[in-house]
């Protein structure tokens, strides 16, 4: 289960070399992301579309909000 | 894995960077005045009021140890009563907006209401700084 955070967490996680997935749909991520932040939906979320995430940084994914 | 529950509007709202195409769309976080005077609640209002009239400015911001808004004070709050604290007269809880609103809404919005300035915030209530209608208008593209 993923661990729940907040924004000063994500700041943090960020400067240690996290990976943000964006796991809203093409155009809004198209229309606004987090800097550097990449796309996986939620209906891609699986193995092969996270196998080029770095396995030894953590991993954040967010959404719009708490939904 | 984390999850970053409160997600990007929370992120947007606190004026944090973002990447897209909308990025470049100017909000009112990037035409809010930072520099705006602020004040304790506890201050007296006739200290307070000194040095925002020094620097020529109409308004104050009332602030916590935690940078977060609690009231405004404005010259007809200091007309009340000039040796009480700032918390006794001041505006509280004063409408506020978060940094990602487009400035060209806002300034459609402060043209309708007749609003002079809007106070500019984070999600949680920590002051980023005072918007002038007439700086919105500017940036806007409405005015020169």
């Amino acid at each position: 289960m993923p661990t729940e955070i907040f924004r000063d967490e994500v700041r943090a996680l960020l400067e240690e070399g996290a990976q943000l997935v964006d796991v809203l749909p093409r155009e809004e991520y198209e229309d606004e992301h987090l800097p550097k932040a990449i796309n996986i939906t939620l209906k891609e979320l699986d193995r092969e579309r996270t196998a080029n995430l770095k396995r030894d940084a953590p991993v954040i994914v967010y959404c719009h909000d708490y939904q | 894995m984390h999850d970053y529950v409160p997600g990007k509007a929370d992120w947007f709202a606190s004026g944090l960077p973002k990447e897209g195409r909308l990025a470049s769309v100017p909000t009112i976080g990037d035409s809010a005045r930072r520099d705006v005077p602020t004040c304790a609640p506890a201050e007296k209002v006739e200290n307070a009021w000194d040095c925002v009239r020094t620097a020529g400015w109409d308004a104050c911001v009332v602030v916590n140890k935690e940078w977060v808004v609690p009231g405004l004070l404005r010259e007809k709050e200091i007309s009340t009563d000039p040796v009480a604290t700032v918390e006794r007269v001041m505006r509280s809880g004063p409408t506020t907006f978060r940094p990602d609103v487009p400035v060209g809404k806002m300034a459609k919005r402060m043209r309708e209401r007749g609003a002079h300035t809007v106070l500019v915030t984070t999600s949680d209530g920590r002051l980023v700084g005072l918007l002038y209608r007439d700086d919105a208008e500017c940036l806007a593209g409405e005015r020169s």
